[in-house]
């Protein structure tokens, strides 16, 4: 029994002897890389499919659109939309501005940039709800107005702002240092009035950048948890958002309800991340 | 009469012509004030605030902070985590630059998206996914029980997330330099009859080396400063599962707003720290690269 294959082996080595020299050529690089991802990044993906999968599609559905988590998911997508499209104006411009202009400290404005990838989320949910809270720094000055922005959506919207910052700045500047001013100045020699140059002209080619730094920022904004969850008052159908609600369902030892919510919010991740690459694929091409 | 101007303008060689795009001065000096009271609404004042709130009533609570044992014992931990997630993930990104950017193979952009999986998934969904599996009802849980390890509401099970968050800089910052690089250097050396490891420690490390540094200091933030992830699998226990980002956030919920910003200025600093480093960094490649 055990010398049979073997023999087998002797006999027909092309199809079997390729096989197994091919597994042994496999790269030691590769074998690390995907034995770390199968482990690290894998098994801890297959564990949460497979609960979610014990659940039956009754119940499954039934989890996944209870009031509670609508009102989160409504709360998560329209606020982080808002605050990428928000980033997706003002991005832009600060991209305009540090690639075309020149003014103090400017290198430093430049780096400043990057902040909220290098602060811990639970810092930035901290002094947000301090200076955006009625009688902080900010907040004291919209409170007369009746505008209460910390512990609400408000404040939400804020903590996505700051998070989602980054993006679209880092996306544009790259294709605006690219890009040639000759068109611009041909533009205006025809004639076009500086809105028209910058609305013909500059935006077209600037627009599948903006549009991947909208995603990405959308994208980082869905999931986000440290800034949000300190900034907010976490009140169900108030402002409670989606990756709070999968925390308290896991406080309360609720699995299959964290893993539902879970689940949603991941198939949702991947969908934006291939629509981000589509973006950039596309964008390649328009450049 | 409008359009003699610019056209005027644009027929001067160069140095003319970049007169021509500024032809209001105000335009640009209103763009330069919207973009910075934008940025100091949203990331200055905050930032200055963590300053002013940590000193407010000059360095005492600081210091006073600094001596709490919870405190210590979240800041050792917080090290303790970058200890063990850096170097892990070196070495993973190290390897996987290394295999996808020396090789041309159908789906190399499917395994560079896998490997930015982490960065799109929600910290407390990576947090959630460790949970189930290593926690006490997760696919783990019975050998763990068994063996009496406990990974998730413990130390390990804040490492595993920590490590996920953190997973893809080495790599994504390596690949590029690798690829721009090329493989000639290499090749060259091992037709001299080096070996492996000495054509990586001599010729690809050398070259690679800044493009490293800053996957390394990026990974380093993150791990230091995680929260979402860690807050899931930690159970925030005190001076056992604490970290000082949980830390800030646990002092600021029992109203100690004093530890709670004395904490923030030191991961503040840290991250004015990696900004300065990510700067260097930036500028020496980019003078590399003009070279």
């Amino acid at each position: 029994m055990v010398s049979s294959p073997q023999v087998d082996e002797f006999q027909k080595p092309p199809a079997r002897k390729s096989l197994l020299t091919r597994l042994a050529q496999i790269p030691w690089t590769w074998r690390i890389t995907i034995g770390y991802l199968s482990v690290m990044l894998f098994l801890p993906l297959a564990a949460m499919f497979l609960k979610a999968s014990t659940e039956s599609p009754a119940n499954f559905w039934r989890i996944a659109t209870s009031p509670i988590a609508l009102s989160a998911y409504d709360v998560t997508f329209t606020t982080a939309l808002a605050a990428a499209l928000f980033n997706g104006v003002f991005g832009t411009l600060i991209a305009w501005v540090l690639v075309r202009y020149d003014f103090p400290l400017k290198r430093l404005f430049d780096a400043s940039v990057d902040l909220p990838f290098a602060l811990p989320t639970s810092v930035a949910g901290l002094t947000l709800a301090t200076i955006y809270s009625n009688n902080g720094w900010i907040g004291s000055l919209v409170a007369p107005f009746g505008i209460k922005i910390a512990f609400t959506r408000l404040g939400v919207f804020v903590a996505m702002t700051f998070i989602s910052l980054p993006f679209v700045v880092r996306t544009v500047q790259p294709v605006l240092i690219e890009m040639d001013k000759d068109i611009e100045e041909a533009a205006w020699s025809l004639g076009a009035s500086e809105f028209q140059t910058f609305r013909r002209v500059v935006l077209p080619p600037l627009f599948p950048s903006i549009l991947t730094g909208v995603a990405l920022g959308f994208s980082r904004a869905v999931g986000e948890y440290g800034s949000t969850v300190i900034i907010a008052s976490n009140t169900p159908f108030k402002d409670l958002i989606a990756p709070v609600l999968i925390f308290q369902r896991l406080e309360q030892y609720d699995y299959s309800g964290a893993t539902v919510i879970g689940v949603v919010l991941l198939l949702i991740s991947l969908v934006m991340l291939l629509g981000i690459n589509l973006l950039q694929a596309w964008g390649k091409r328009y450049g | 009469m409008a359009d003699l101007g610019p056209s005027f303008n644009a027929s001067v060689p160069k140095t003319g012509a970049t007169a021509s795009t500024k032809p209001r001065s105000w335009v640009p000096a209103i763009l330069i004030a919207i973009a910075v009271l934008y940025l100091s609404l949203v990331l200055y004042i905050p930032a200055a605030n963590v300053f002013v709130q940590a000193f407010s009533k000059g360095v005492g609570p600081f210091f006073k902070t600094l001596t709490r044992p919870d405190f210590l014992f979240a800041a050792r931990l917080t090290l303790l985590m970058a200890v063990i997630a850096v170097p892990l993930n070196v070495v993973f990104g190290l390897c996987a630059a290394w295999a996808i950017a020396r090789r041309r193979f159908p789906g190399r952009a499917f395994v560079l998206s896998i490997i930015d999986l982490p960065f799109s998934i929600s910290p407390v969904v990576a947090g959630l996914m460790i949970v189930l599996l290593y926690g006490r009802r997760g696919w783990f849980g019975g050998i763990l029980e068994a063996g009496n390890i406990n990974i998730v509401f413990a130390i390990p099970g804040m490492v595993l997330a920590t490590v996920f968050v953190s997973m893809p800089f080495v790599a994504r910052e390596v690949i590029p330099v690798l690829e721009e690089v090329g493989a000639d250097q290499e090749e060259a050396a091992k037709t001299l009859g080096a070996n492996e490891w000495q054509t990586f420690w001599r010729v690809t490390l050398p070259s690679i080396r800044w493009g490293l540094l800053y996957g390394v200091i990026l990974t380093n933030a993150r791990a230091m400063g995680e929260f979402g992830a860690v807050s899931v699998v930690s159970g925030n226990i005190a001076g056992k599962t604490q970290s000082l980002p949980l830390f800030v956030e646990e002092t600021y919920k029992q109203y100690e707003t004093e530890a709670a910003y004395s904490a923030a200025v030191l991961l503040a600093f840290l991250a004015v720290v990696t900004l300065v480093l990510k700067e260097i960094l930036e500028r020496k490649t980019r003078i590399k690269d003009s070279k």
